[in-house]
């Protein structure tokens, strides 16, 4: 599905991503974990394609495809789907609208025919109640004046809607009280199949104990440090991010 | 996105050509270039016009040429030299038309590229347009359907001979001839239009529309329009324009003239603006200087103005709503956009003279690629304009970071029950906000087309269904490749 083979990047020069090697295949969920500033996010946007940042070395390959060259656009309608840790607002522009719109821009991609008014509305129906989603969030303009959960619900109402191959979660457990984060943890429980992938890119483990993952890796200075089973999550809500920085400090000096 | 890549992708989007510049070959019945007396008699001649209307020209033009082209409006241009202007020019064709087969098919297939077909409109859509093509009105349907409810809609030309009273009675009667440099050049030469008349106690069943089109070259428009809605009459009228690429600036300077002189009586006006705005080095385009206004003469009347202004390389216009008769209502909701070198100084003026009288200002601008967008605005509340209340809300969207966004509101309140309320907002479209669109799939235009349709929404929504479609469209070619 997905391979990062020594993948660099930076922003503005600074490097942040410092040589990534990830392999991710059909149906498996991955965690990356790390402190803040360790590249998490920005992992995360660069293989959304956020032009922000400058892919200095390496390459990513997505279902054998050369995902750099593709453009943002091209990877959403080839399956790559981003929830935003900070979903944005469109104003005037119903969060109904918005989806069909691009729902059928990812179906005219794939040579399929565009969904009707009707068609889609029996869709958004089924998907609403996937996820737990207030209909009254339909036809408000996009995440104008919803609250933090209410966004990051969205967002997962979005993937349900559009069905990514490989969906990519960027801290969608921050801001979530307990409730929301089982809500939107069973939303994406439900949308799991043995063909469709999910990154979840977390600071912290609790949003695991609803998302169970089947790898979890600790990514820190821009570089995955260790790599483990979901018990690795565990052992670094324990033990603190220090205990893997330490071990990797040592590793390198060995 | 980098500010960057936003930039040069704004850059790719105004680099889109004006997709509708073609130019019709009919034989043009023309004036010689300049403007004098002698002119102004060749005009009101060609028309057949009567004595009087021949000396309120004159009266015109010598009081044009006692005044001074005015310069405050916040937009730059070269000189224009009024001499170099051809002030009259007519297709051919002249005869009276009782079809649409007996048009030229030459100007039915500029109508077709135009996606205006008469004939389409004229079966599927219910709209009865009088086409102004050029300076003389060529086609004019639904007349007929009109008539039997006392509806007058036809050309200038034709209300001249056929209602004379009417004319005489309204012309001028809110834009007086010697009102601006502008109403009073067209005043002296103006062409044709269209004149509306709705009798007491009609509520007109269709929606009137007029497309403009200016066609010969170096043809200045000098359109006049007049809409006078009776007692408890109700007219929703729509004008839409596209003209075809030129190299030579060209000179639009229109009057409308709006006037509910009934209670309760009701005009609503929609425009759709897309005259050619110039290459995107600046070189070309119209200029749109054109003189609006409406009077609310009656108790409980209404005026509401919705314009859609896309095109020309100049735009300078302010559609005023005179608010007389107590408790009447006026109405301005704006959406102006700017690429390239475009220049838009635009807004209204209410004028509150009776009581409980309301307005209404919402304007949307957009300002792309080095385009200069102003909103100067007139709340003017008479001291006899008691429990008087506006609100105004006027918002700017800029896109990249060449352009440039201007408020200029004024507001004078001479008696203490009124309320006026004035906010106004400036934002950046955000890079974050088109790649959260790119992410979910769509393009970059879509997702420009998206957040600019967002951003205009209460003003589409006033206009009628078949317009916003258009307007949309219009707005999505219009700032194509504006944004990335």
């Amino acid at each position: 599905m997905l391979e990062i083979r020594n993948l660099h990047a930076s922003v503005n020069g600074n490097e942040i991503l410092n040589g990534i090697d990830l392999k991710v295949q059909p149906g498996e969920v991955h965690a990356i974990m790390g402190p803040n500033g360790s590249g998490k996010s920005t992992l995360a946007q660069v293989l959304a394609g956020r032009e922000t940042y400058q892919v200095t070395q390496g390459e990513v390959l997505y279902e054998g495809k050369d995902l750099l060259a593709m453009s943002p656009e091209d990877r959403a309608r080839e399956g790559i789907f981003l929830a935003f840790q900070y979903p944005v607002e469109i104003p005037g522009v119903s969060n109904i609208y918005f989806l069909k719109a691009a729902l059928n821009a990812i179906r005219k991609h794939k040579g399929l025919e565009e969904l009707d008014a009707v068609e889609f509305l029996q869709l958004v129906k089924q998907k609403t109640k996937l996820v737990e989603i207030d209909e009254s969030l339909l036809n408000r303009p996009v995440n104008e004046g919803f609250s933090g959960g209410e966004k990051k619900r969205n967002e997962i109402f979005h993937m349900a809607v559009l069905e990514p191959k490989l969906a990519i979660l960027d801290e969608t457990d921050s801001g979530l009280d307990i409730d929301a984060l089982r809500i939107v943890a069973d939303g994406v429980n439900k949308l799991r199949r043995k063909d469709n992938s999910v990154i979840v890119v977390t600071h912290y483990q609790r949003l695991l104990n609803y998302i169970i993952p089947d790898f979890v890796h600790v990514l820190v200075d821009g570089r995955i440090v260790k790599s483990g089973g979901k018990e690795l999550a565990l052992e670094l809500e324990e033990k603190g991010y220090d205990w893997v920085k330490e071990a990797d400090r040592a590793a390198l000096h060995a | 996105m980098s500010t960057e890549t936003n930039t040069s992708t704004i850059e790719q989007m105004a680099n889109q050509e004006y997709k509708w510049g073609f130019v019709t070959d009919i034989e043009a019945d023309a004036a010689p270039k300049g403007l004098s007396e002698g002119i102004i008699r060749f005009i009101s001649a060609k028309k057949k016009e009567p004595e009087w209307l021949l000396e309120w020209r004159l009266k015109a033009y010598r009081h044009w040429l006692t005044m001074t082209e005015p310069h405050w409006p916040n937009v730059k241009y070269g000189v224009i030299d009024y001499q170099n202007i051809v002030y009259y020019s007519a297709p051919k064709q002249r005869k009276q038309i009782n079809s649409l087969d007996e048009v030229d098919p030459e100007l039915l297939r500029t109508y077709e590229k135009l996606g205006i077909s008469l004939q389409e409109q004229e079966r599927l859509s219910g709209v009865a347009v009088d086409a102004v093509f050029d300076s003389v009105s060529v086609a004019t349907t639904f007349r007929e359907k009109l008539m039997e409810l006392g509806i007058i809609f036809c050309s200038f030309s034709e209300a001249v001979h056929n209602h004379p009273n009417l004319i005489r009675q309204y012309l001028g009667s809110v834009v007086p001839a010697n009102d601006n440099y502008f109403a009073a050049l067209n005043s002296a030469v103006f062409s044709d239009g269209s004149f509306c008349y709705i009798p007491k106690g009609v509520r007109c069943p269709m929606e009137l529309s007029t497309y403009f089109r200016i066609n010969a070259a170096d043809t200045g428009q000098f359109e006049r329009t007049l809409i006078v809605a009776e007692e408890n009459a109700y007219v929703s009228y729509l004008e839409g324009c596209t003209a075809p690429m030129r190299d030579n600036n060209q000179l639009h300077a229109a009057v409308v003239e709006l006037i509910a002189v009934g209670e309760n009586s009701q005009i609503k006006y929609s425009t759709v603006q897309n005259w050619y705005p110039g290459d995107k080095e600046g070189r070309g385009g119209i200029y749109n200087f054109v003189t609006k206004r409406g009077k609310c003469a009656g108790k409980n009347s209404k005026i509401s103005w919705t314009q859609v202004e896309t095109g020309s390389a100049i735009t300078w216009k302010y559609p005023s709503v005179l608010l007389q008769g107590d408790n009447s209502v006026g109405e301005f909701y704006s959406v102006a956009v700017v690429n390239n070198y475009q220049q838009a100084d635009t807004g209204t003026k209410m004028i509150h003279i009776g009581k409980n009288t309301r307005s209404t200002i919402v304007s949307k601008g957009i300002s792309a690629g080095r385009g200069q967008n102003s909103y100067r605005g007139l709340v003017d509340v008479k001291k006899g304009a008691s429990n008087s209340r506006n609100f105004s809300q006027c918002d700017s969207l800029l896109l990249g970071d060449k352009c440039g966004a201007h408020t200029f509101p004024y507001i004078e309140v001479k008696n203490t029950t009124s309320k006026v309320e004035h906010e106004a907002s400036t934002s950046k479209i955000g890079e974050d906000q088109i790649f959260y669109c790119k992410q979910r799939g769509l393009s970059t235009e879509d997702s420009v087309n998206l957040i600019v349709n967002g951003f205009c929404k209460e003003v589409f929504r006033e206009l009628p269904m078949e317009f916003a479609v258009e307007a949309q469209k219009l707005l999505g070619v219009s700032l194509e490749g504006s944004v990335g």
